[in-house]
């Protein structure tokens, strides 16, 4: 399948300080033909026709989460932009950011008007605080040239946590308060930012809006698998020749990717989706990337022959133990728990019941840990388990 | 109540942006400073630390001049970030976590900053520096005062 330029088309086309060429490519037309001939219900409606899911790694279908705050009582609403990609090996959103931050608040402004919010936020991780002035220029740009019209964008900075890139963490973060998720229901959609009805959407899903006004939710179904429609974007780093960011139509082979664009060579395993991601050993790389297969929020992170499959899920579990919010027990216990058991492996005294209790303990904060995060926190030893069980089995001790 | 207050109502009271700011102004946040915040915001004190404390880009001990974070995570770590940290060690003679006795460099480790393309990599302040080798760390930390 090919790639394809949706999301990055303006990327390296744009001067992204400069609004003027971001019009010449089109921009703030899906805005400018949304309120003058569509009501709210039909952008919802073409977003919904398009099949467009949630690009930050859970997938959800974005035209029934706007539905969803369009139809909550109150009129105060929110949409926030979660630009907190925090996961290991995610750099996208700081390329869309660094090259067309204009589509961006254009896709932002749309969602508010979807849902009939005023307000917009975007959340910014403070690693990228470099990036503030270029998107604060393209707000105030958008705002001048009249494009916003009684919407407005508040840009707020994150503080170094990962977890705050949980959109519940995360609207606690703009309250102020500690980054921690919140127990749902009550749903972001009912009760979100300022308890108020609140839309959150990853950087990515909302560059893909402005196509679909302007192109048909009808168009953009066409790309992609069944399930998972229209490109995704990629960020691959590790053991690869060209590491860099790079758009598929959806359900295309992780061989496309990691082999024939990013020029890897003799690879062992690849982490798809950071952190809280999936591991897939090299006899899996034709696997498609899709919502139904693999995909996460865009990271995958490649290692070659020569890496030890232990180390890496002990350093992923040193991270998530180190990053984890520490509100619910599963997650701050489960992964403290998972490190300590790593760690033995890594020295090779391992025993044999250590692994059924990672097992265990992986199933247990799989089903009861608070937020995404501490469900997905056990993935690297659940799959490397499955797929590299003898190399846990050759760091038990005496052997 | 006035706990409510505080949280309802949005900047200048927003707790994180009064920290950030203090932090901006004074590098870093000390327990005076956080027991004066928590009075004029009329919150408990330990709402104040817990926040001052949850956010590893907020300090609540003296640092330097300039924070060198080096990343440690994953992709950095294949491209042999462990050699970036030894350079920095040695330049300064500090580990992670220490301050140079003239105030001029903190040293830490961080997890991914997104710079992964670009690996090895670190931030200084909010500056990012990219494709690191041993031989540039010296000319980087020489245009820091």
């Amino acid at each position: 399948m090919p790639q394809a330029r949706v999301v990055l088309k303006n990327c390296g086309v744009i001067d992204p300080t400069n609004i003027s060429t971001c019009l010449e490519q089109d921009g703030f037309k899906a805005l400018e033909k949304a309120r003058r001939e569509m009501s709210p219900e039909e952008v919802i409606s073409e977003v919904k026709v398009s099949g467009l899911r949630g690009r930050g790694g859970a997938g959800f279908p974005c035209g029934i989460k706007w539905e969803g705050a369009r139809n909550s009582a109150g009129d105060e609403k929110y949409v926030i932009c979660n630009a907190d990609e925090g996961e290991v090996g995610m750099f996208k959103d700081r390329y869309i950011l660094e090259n067309d931050p204009f589509t961006l608040v254009e896709g932002l402004a749309l969602a508010g008007y979807a849902i009939g919010a005023r307000q917009g936020h975007i959340y910014l991780r403070g690693e990228y605080h470099y990036l503030l002035d270029l998107l604060r220029g393209a707000v105030n740009q958008a705002r001048e040239s009249d494009f916003l019209n009684g919407f407005d964008i508040d840009i707020q900075e994150g503080a170094g946590a990962y977890v705050c890139g949980e959109e519940s963490a995360l609207m606690e973060s703009i309250e102020g308060k500690r980054g921690e998720s919140r127990y749902r229901p009550p749903f972001p959609t009912v009760a979100g930012l300022w308890q108020k009805p609140t839309t959150i959407n990853n950087v990515e899903t909302l560059m893909n809006i402005p196509q679909i006004v302007l192109n048909g939710g009808g168009w953009y179904s066409q790309m992609g698998t069944e399930r998972s429609q229209g490109t995704k974007v990629f960020s691959v780093s590790g053991d690869v020749a060209r590491p860099g960011v790079y758009e598929l139509v959806l359900g295309s082979p992780l061989r496309e990717l990691v082999e024939e664009l990013a020029s890897a060579r003799d690879v062992k395993l690849m982490q798809i989706g950071g952190a809280t991601g999936r591991i897939l050993p090299y006899d899996m790389i034709d696997t498609p990337l899709a919502f139904e297969h693999i995909l996460g929020a865009g990271a995958v992170t490649v290692f070659d022959e020569s890496r030890d499959v232990i180390d890496i899920v002990h350093r992923t579990m040193e991270f998530l133990a180190e990053e984890c919010c520490g509100k619910c027990t599963p997650g701050r216990q489960g992964t403290e728990a998972m490190v300590e058991i790593l760690e033995r492996f890594c020295r090779g005294e391992g025993a044999q019941r250590d692994i059924k209790v990672m097992e265990d303990l992986a199933e247990t904060m799989m089903l009861s840990s608070l937020c995404g995060l501490g469900q997905a926190a056990p993935f690297a030893v659940v799959d490397t388990l499955k797929y590299f069980r003898g190399d846990y089995e050759r760091r038990i001790r005496g052997k | 109540m006035s706990k409510k207050i505080a949280f309802q109502n949005k900047a200048p009271e927003n707790l994180l942006v009064a920290l950030k700011e203090a932090q901006a102004k004074h590098g870093y946040l000390s327990q005076e400073f956080l027991v004066e915040l928590a009075d004029s915001l009329k919150v408990p004190v330990n709402d104040v630390y817990g926040v001052a404390s949850f956010y590893s880009f907020l300090a609540t001990k003296p640092r330097g001049r300039n924070v060198i974070k080096i990343c440690r995570s994953l992709p950095c770590y294949l491209q042999n970030c462990q050699i970036i940290i030894e350079t920095v060690e040695k330049e300064l003679g500090i580990k992670p976590g220490e301050t140079t006795p003239d105030g001029r460099f903190s040293f830490e480790l961080t997890n991914c900053i997104g710079l992964c393309d670009r690996a090895p990599a670190m931030l200084i302040n909010d500056d990012a520096h990219v494709d690191l080798t041993p031989e540039k760390i010296k000319q980087i930390l020489q245009s820091y005062k």
